[in-house]
């Protein structure tokens, strides 16, 4: 197994010339912070033909609002996701203010996860709670893809060798989001499970995001579809009551019961099935009530 | 002293300022917080070569053939040797010589080393390493302790799989009686294997010299035990070999071995080059030693009032591929096996067995700390059984002076275990409710199913070298006069590791002779050796070294004055850069005394004797101090989900004089960390004898947010044995804190949690437990 000798490693300043880098070596390498890929290469389980830095096409690095979506481009670093959007994505931002140190979150960004699509990325289940949209480039076209869809195995997506992840297309929160993750150490840890929540009042839906509790980030869908009865059949979207504790406990087993852990050191298979089960029950209690409190100071303003 | 109160140190003042008891500067601290100390890694020298090593990917396999030829015909490799390249002894070892410097025709451990290249740059050589065809067959690994005693197991090395039995009997058990109590308490305990996690890795220059020499330039803890075996390694005459200190980026027992030492020279000689070496941190976490895996079976026998009878444990210690210092960590483990507590009889084995896993050794705490989890668990488990207070029942037995432990040896010195618990005890609990915001990780909670837990343990270990080995320092001092000014400079070859020995040397040469201005500096191995920057020992010995030298240069000083005075008997001591008589009255400028003539003496310190253990019953004077001190933590436990917050830690320690109160502080608050991170996640997991997680992306070390606020008590009753009565102080924090962060968690559970370090899934209550008895 001789390695390549030498690693040609390309800065253009401008989007077409990275596709064109792309689409004329197979194999060539995308990189923005590096934080993951220059891990890989430089423990030597990784050696491409080339590697494309993307920190210099300004386009990338720019995120802007249209009609209820943030666009975020893809080398934006998860420092600014969480100081400049933190008003239209919450939880997205919460998210983001639990990866790694400062240092990593300063550099790392979440095209570079989506790049990587590690199941246990923070980013991961919140934008599958968000229903957000990847951004595909290649010299032959764009396309767009809900992240629902992009995710195919351990570290594998839809994205093809000659594309490249543009940006993300994330709908703006209408209610309360919350990421849980338990993880060993108060801090820079990566998550062991972790489970988001967001709310959509309009929809009267919950979207859900697991992490770390199978081989790629999933949603919990039945679980999404069981609240949403609850919620509607028992009116509390109008009542604004309580979830019922057996409607909370019954959302964490179904979230449960959508996982397919391993044993690895951050925990057992089995503690990850038992711990998305409590992330998910408590994530659902913290919007529900986040909501419910928003709405009833929203009366008390209005009265 | 004011316990816990680092102003009240200030209050300790001298004539002259930065003696003991001062908490002087340190010299390398501006420079380490600016990010300009020099650490071996950041050595370089013109026209300088990278080497890069090979390491077997199995942990157990035959090495049937090596062809280094593709490797050889890179652009810019330089050499690429394999053992038959190592010219002198190809085996190394700080105690037991049985480790190749590089692999022969068989491989004991994941990452053990095959061959080293030299090349222009580190891809190339690591790109040259990737070249070299090893063949291998592949055997089936070693890699459970306890089985590799049973007689079908395969041998990790000639002679067995039992690297060292220190059995241990006294009392009844001595002369063969049953043991036999009213109350008996039994638990399987077991402490997974630590790694030191020094931020600096491994790294070094080799320089050839034109005397066909060469000099190193290298990180440790001790240049003259890694000057023999590289000396051998090579075949040189020693004086042809140097080692020189090169900033050290943390060692906890890590680099008492050698490393990239030998092959860095290896290099260096065959290419004609400087060589510079600097593992990867992958690569670090294979090449070196780690805190040894113990499982530890026990059973306390005690009177229904609270009194220990008999202790009886076997202790089982996974030594990993090669012997490294194994067997003084088994000695530890068994004079430590009974804690700080009055036992008259007892019956304890200690085994330390070859596997094919990470080899195992030296770090801080050196066996004292797994000892500690197994008798502070029982402690607790015993005081339930009781239904007694569990620091009631450690003061019910706690040794004093005059008490005899485990080795039965009588204390002569204050041992004030009593005390210790005490202060723990009394000091006034946290505030019950967490302060806002500091939830368990806001991130899984905020404030479901969190539940509080205290938990108390008491620790003591061997200050310094045991069983007999004289473990003594060289301290040069020389006072001179420039320009007017009396100044004095201390040579010792002592390791600056950053523990701050260089600050305690300077403290002790400004007490003695009455001067400000001292300069340390560095001893290569040319020196005298001052013995391993291990085992609490350095202010002790190379402190008692310095001040000896010190004492000799003042004694002279005092007579060159006398006669200088014409008046025999006139100077008394050395001041604030004067010499004084009777009452402190200055009788001249030191710097006069001296004139162009310095007064240079060099002394080899030695503390007092020890003794080996009795082969049979483990009985002997093997130590000649013992420190102590005592932990209580508080903590918060997300029940549900398995997450520990700590909320608080108190200790309380013994340090006989508190040389420099602020260097203590951090050598108390460092070690009880480090004992926090192995009861709560600090862990080398391997399966098969393959390390599953060697980076700190897994290997997880806490945190500024793990890390609790800690009261410090510091006691300082003199040991009338040590220069200024010091005791050891860096390793006490360390052996009693993660037995207190366990027992805190176990309160805060109700489960009985025999193994750390704790598992989110252990803290959950998803493991069972088999055979450790039901709480």
């Amino acid at each position: 197994m001789s390695l390549p000798a030498t690693m040609d490693f390309l800065l253009p300043d401008r989007l077409d010339d990275a596709l064109d880098a792309l689409a004329a070596r197979p194999g060539t390498l995308p990189v923005a912070g590096g934080t993951d890929v220059m891990v890989r290469l430089s423990r030597g389980r990784e050696r491409p033909p080339a590697a494309v830095d993307l920190t210099r096409i300004p386009c990338l690095a720019r995120w802007e609002r249209e009609a209820g979506v943030v666009r975020l481009g893809a080398a934006v670093p998860y420092t600014r996701l969480a100081d400049e959007l933190a008003g239209p994505l919450p939880g997205l931002a919460a998210a983001a203010r639990t990866v790694g140190s400062r240092q990593i979150r300063n550099r790392g960004t979440v095209g570079g996860a989506l790049g990587t699509a590690w199941a246990a990325g923070d980013v991961h289940p919140m934008l599958l709670a968000l229903g957000a949209e990847v951004e595909l480039v290649s010299a032959r076209g764009a396309r767009r893809v809900p992240v629902r869809e992009f995710y195919t195995g351990p570290g594998r997506t839809v994205r093809a060798p000659d594309e490249l992840i543009r940006a993300v297309r994330v709908p703006e929160a209408e209610g309360p989001q919350s990421y849980a993750k338990a993880g060993r150490r108060g801090a820079l840890v990566v998550a062991t499970c972790s489970f988001a929540a967001a709310l959509w009042p309009s929809r009267g839906t919950v979207g859900t995001g697991i992490g770390g509790a199978a081989d790629t980030p999933l949603p919990a869908l039945e679980a999404e579809r069981f609240v949403a009865g609850e919620l509607a059949g028992r009116r509390l979207w109008q009542s604004l009551e309580p979830l019922p504790d057996g409607v909370l406990t019954r959302f964490g087993e179904l979230a449960a019961a959508a996982v397919s852990p391993a044993d690895d050191v951050r925990g057992s298979a089995a503690y990850r099935r038992h711990a998305v089960a409590v992330l998910a029950r408590r994530a659902l209690g913290w919007v529900w009530d986040d909501y419910r409190a928003d709405a009833r100071a929203k009366e008390e303003t209005c009265a | 002293m004011t316990p816990n109160a680092p102003d009240s140190y200030a209050a300790t003042s001298c004539r002259t300022p930065g003696t003991v008891g001062d908490s002087a500067p340190r010299p390398d601290g501006p420079l380490k917080v600016r990010g300009a100390f020099a650490y071996s890694s950041d050595l370089e020298a013109e026209d300088m070569l990278w080497g890069t090593t090979l390491r077997s990917p199995h942990p157990r396999a035959r090495i049937l053939s090596v062809d280094t030829a593709a490797a050889l015909a890179l652009p810019g490799v330089h050499a690429v040797l394999t053992h038959r390249d190592v010219p002198g002894r190809n085996l190394h070892g700080s105690m037991v010589v049985d480790q190749p410097v590089l692999a022969v025709d068989t491989v004991r451990y994941e990452g053990e080393p095959v061959a080293v290249v030299a090349a222009e740059d580190p891809e190339t050589a690591r790109r040259a390493a990737e070249l070299v065809r090893v063949a291998y067959e592949v055997l089936p690994p070693v890699t459970d302790a306890e089985a590799a005693l049973t007689p079908d197991s395969p041998a990790v090395h000639d002679g067995g799989n039992l690297l060292r039995h220190v059995p241990l009997r006294r009392g009844r058990a001595a002369r063969g009686e049953p043991l036999t109590a009213d109350v008996v308490v039994r638990g399987v305990y077991e402490v997974g294997m630590q790694d030191q996690a020094f931020l600096g890795p491994e790294s070094g220059l080799a320089v050839p010299d034109p005397d066909g020499g060469v000099s190193l330039h290298v990180a440790t803890q001790w240049l003259h035990v890694d000057h023999d075996q590289v000396v051998a390694a090579l075949g040189l005459p020693r004086e042809k070999v140097r080692l020189h200190l090169a900033g050290v980026g943390g060692a906890f027992g890590a680099r008492e071995d050698l490393s990239m030492h030998a092959h860095a020279c290896l290099l260096a000689l065959r290419t004609g080059r400087p060589v510079k070496m600097c593992y990867t941190r992958e690569e670090s976490f294979v090449g070196h030693v780690h805190r040894h895996p113990a499982k530890m079976a026990y059973e306390h026998g005690a009177t229904r009032d609270g009194r220990l009878v008999y202790v009886k444990a076997s202790i089982v210690l996974d030594g990993g591929a090669y012997s490294s210092s194994s067997p003084a960590v088994a000695g530890t483990v068994a004079t430590c096996s009974l804690g700080p507590y009055e036992v008259p009889d007892a019956e304890v084995d200690v085994r330390v067995v070859y596997t094919n896993n990470p080899p195992c050794g030296a770090m801080r705490g050196f066996g004292a700390v797994q000892s500690c989890f197994g008798y502070e668990s029982q402690m607790d488990r015993l005081a339930r059984e009781l239904g007694m207070d569990p620091v009631e029942l450690r003061i019910r037995n706690a040794v004093a002076e005059g008490s005899a432990v485990a080795n039965g040896q009588v204390l002569d010195h204050p041992a004030p275990v009593a005390e210790l618990l005490r202060r723990v005890r009394d000091r006034p609990m946290p505030p019950a409710a967490p302060p806002e915001g500091a939830h368990l990780a806001r991130t899984a909670s905020r404030g479901e199913s969190v539940v509080r837990g205290v938990g108390y343990a008491v620790g003591f270990k061997n200050v310094g070298f045991v069983e007999g080995f004289d473990d003594y320092s060289t301290a040069r001092v020389r006072l001179e006069s420039t320009g007017g000014q009396a100044r004095a400079v201390v040579t010792s070859a002592a390791a600056e590791v950053g523990q701050g020995v260089v600050t305690v040397q300077a403290q002790i040469a400004r007490t003695e002779l009455g001067v400000e201005q001292v300069t340390v500096e560095f001893g290569d191995s040319s020196f005298g050796s001052a013995g391993p920057s291990s085992s609490s020992r350095q202010t002790y010995v190379t402190g008692g070294a310095v001040k000896a030298a010190a004492e000799a240069v003042r004694a002279r000083v005092l007579e060159r004055a006398d006669r200088l005075l014409g008046r025999p008997g006139t100077a008394t001591g050395l001041s604030g850069g004067a010499v004084t008589g009777p009452g402190g009255r200055v009788l001249c400028k030191l710097a006069d005394v001296l004139g162009d003539e310095a007064v240079e003496e060099t002394v080899e310190w030695h503390h007092r004797p020890t003794f080996p253990l009795d082969p049979h019953t483990g009985q002997g004077d093997s130590v000649f101090q013992f420190a102590f001190a005592a932990h209580r933590a508080v903590v918060d436990v997300d029940t549900e989900l398995g997450l520990v917050r700590t909320v608080e830690i108190a200790t309380a320690q013994d340090v006989g004089k508190a040389v420099n109160p602020q260097a203590l502080l951090g050598q108390i608050h460092g070690g009880t960390v480090q004992g926090l991170g192995l009861a709560l996640m600090e862990e080398i997991r391997t399966e098969g004898g393959l390390m599953q997680n060697p980076s700190f992306t897994d290997y997880l070390i806490p945190t500024v947010h793990d890390v609790p606020p800690m009261h410090v008590d510091v006691l300082e009753l003199a040991d009338p044995h040590a220069p200024y009565g010091v005791r050891g102080v860096g390793e006490p924090p360390n052996i009693s804190s993660p037995a207190a962060v366990a027992a805190a968690v176990r309160d805060a559970t109700g489960l009985d949690l025999p193994r750390i370090p704790l598992r989110l899934e252990d803290v959950a209550g998803l493991t069972r437990t088999p055979g450790s008895g039901v709480r």
